[in-house]
């Protein structure tokens, strides 16, 4: 083993891994240490009424972990997806959970309490089994974010391994900054979906090392589509967040900076299927 | 016009070709805006419509795909910035015939999640400024592409029609993801509403704020313009005396019981202290 080898496994093994950690893990270890407390938690006994009544199995908390606290001091909410719980499928309980908590921390914010929001993205978007709950609640994310990153910056994660899709891919690209690892992915439509509607020859959903070349976090972070390619540790990616957090408010926000990707589109050769290369060569010019 | 021409123009562009009148220059062909009134109140009229030459392939049958989505918000954000430092404020209204996103390989490559977010920020971002935002569903209200095109409206009213639809997924889709049969998703649609493909249900939900009866929803008579038109300004007016610019309209409907619940949970829990 050469040394270079050994330092680096030196460094894994200090690793403290984020992606190997559960929803509520995850929201506690990004809050000050001790100041989480979880809101509208599994006691609560508020599961999924539509998957009940499908014969699908419920979970007391629906996949989405609320945690209140602080982030460095300053009044912070951390909204987690529980990947392991139908693939953090939003449905109506936790896209309510989502949403009302970003509702609040917007109204704190007029209540001159400076709330911001960290969120945590394990996810495949809508929740089928409530489809149009889904898309409902997630259209009212939509509609937090927008409103609370106005006041304070919204902080978006995806870590792994489910990554992160349908219209909480829409979620993501509103957050005012956002955090990847390598093993993140993150698209609008699953690679099952397009490869269901545009067939194997656009999209091969079994081929891996292809999926993550186009939605893999490493590329997503060189196209300049995210803000951080983080390492998989917490204190990391704990780090990332402060420093994102100190730039304030975006000036403008990545999805409001029209002009530059209009341009960016216009320029690229839409008759040529696309490679990642092109990708990170067409958002090259402006990128920050 | 004669029936093999009409069958080329979708709904939404034939509803938007009789309310709004022509489309603007400087768009691409996929995207309809024009500026005009309802009574005397400016509006802002947006369609997106088939464009069989779209360059990217994957949207050239109405879907929203990235020129879609980045066009989209710059036709809301020129609203918003036009207004900006005036008491009024334009109206904006999106005609809805969205059969979905545009999947495919270089819509993934390229962003599109960002396109979508780029258009529904920016209709969310209009709302929040005050500007009285209305999604007219005529035909189809899929997925991303209606979160992206409508579904941050302060008002959704649509036709009761059997080719109005709202969704998350296509039929075949939503079944391969949740390993059933189109035939067994079609059979839970019966009893569970929220995953029916249907207005009456997706109305049920709460979601809608009205449903209107048009003679010919496939071809707009005056009869109906002047229904569509009176439906569109009450709904105008009534944003207008609203103090909040929110989505809080769309929480009440019986089916939504755990929406509610969970707002009013996190909202007794969000400021108490620890009581360990």
């Amino acid at each position: 083993m050469t040394t270079n080898q050994e330092t680096r496994l030196t460094a894994l093994l200090g690793q403290n891994s984020f992606i190997e950690l559960a929803a509520r893990e995850r929201s506690r270890q990004l809050l000050d240490a001790g100041s989480g407390r979880e809101l509208v938690g599994p006691f609560e006994r508020l599961s999924s009424p539509w998957l009940a009544q499908q014969g699908v199995v419920t979970q007391a908390d629906d996949g989405v972990v609320v945690t209140k606290g602080s982030f460095n001091g300053q009044s912070c909410v951390v909204l987690a997806i529980e990947g392991a719980f139908q693939g953090g499928s939003l449905g109506e309980v936790g896209g309510a959970k989502i949403a009302g908590a970003l509702e609040l921390a917007a109204l704190d914010n007029r209540n001159g309490i400076p709330t911001m929001a960290i969120i945590v993205f394990e996810t495949g978007g809508v929740r089928l089994q409530e489809a149009n709950l889904g898309l409902a609640a997630i259209a009212e994310i939509h509609s937090a974010i927008v409103d609370l990153r106005r006041c304070q910056p919204v902080i978006g994660i995806v870590a792994g391994t489910v990554g992160c899709f349908g219209g909480m891919s829409i979620a993501a690209a509103l957050c005012s900054y956002f955090i990847v690892t390598r093993e993140a992915r993150l698209g609008l439509n699953g690679p099952a979906v397009i490869e269901q509607e545009a067939g194997i020859a656009e999209y091969d959903s079994r081929d891996r090392s292809f999926i993550w070349s186009i939605t893999g976090g490493e590329q997503r972070a060189l196209s300049g589509l995210v803000d951080v390619l983080a390492e998989d540790d917490v204190q990391q990616i704990r780090s990332h967040v402060a420093q994102l957090l100190a730039r304030g408010v975006p000036r403008m926000h990545r999805s409001e900076q029209t002009a530059r990707f209009i341009s960016a589109l216009d320029a690229a050769d839409a008759a040529t299927q696309a490679t990642p290369g092109m990708a990170r060569a067409i958002y090259a010019q402006g990128a920050q | 016009m004669n029936s093999a021409r009409q069958a080329e123009i979708s709904r939404g562009a034939r509803w938007f070709g009789a309310l709004a009148g022509p489309a603007l220059a400087g768009y691409p062909a996929s995207l309809l805006v024009a500026d005009g009134a309802l009574g005397t109140r400016p509006v802002r009229w947006i369609a997106v419509v088939p464009d069989a030459h779209n360059r990217f392939e994957r949207a050239r049958h109405g879907e929203v795909g990235l020129i879609e989505g980045w066009h989209l918000a710059r036709a809301v954000q020129e609203v918003v910035a036009a207004d900006a430092g005036k008491p009024a404020r334009t109206a904006i209204i999106a005609i809805v015939d969205v059969a979905s996103q545009a999947y495919g390989r270089r819509e993934e490559a390229y962003g599109i999640h960002l396109a979508l977010a780029a258009a529904a920020g920016a209709y969310a971002a209009a709302r929040l400024a005050g500007h009285p935002v209305v999604a007219l569903i005529v035909g189809k209200a899929m997925s991303g592409a209606f979160l992206a095109h409508g579904y941050q409206a302060g008002r959704i009213v649509a036709f009761d029609d059997p080719e109005v639809m709202v969704h998350a997924m296509g039929k075949a889709s939503a079944a391969r993801i949740t390993l059933r049969s189109v035939e067994a998703l079609t059979a839970l649609a019966e009893t569970i509403p929220p995953m029916a493909y249907d207005i009456k249900n997706f109305a049920a939900l709460g979601l809608l704020s009205a449903t209107l009866n048009v003679a010919d929803p496939d071809q707009p008579q005056p009869a109906d313009l002047d229904l569509v038109g009176q439906a569109l300004q009450d709904m105008l007016a009534s944003m207008d005396a609203e103090a909040e610019h929110d989505l809080s309209t769309r929480l009440g409907s019986p089916l939504r019981q755990a929406s509610q619940r969970v707002r009013e949970l996190l909202r007794l829990q969000w400021s108490q202290t620890v009581t360990e």
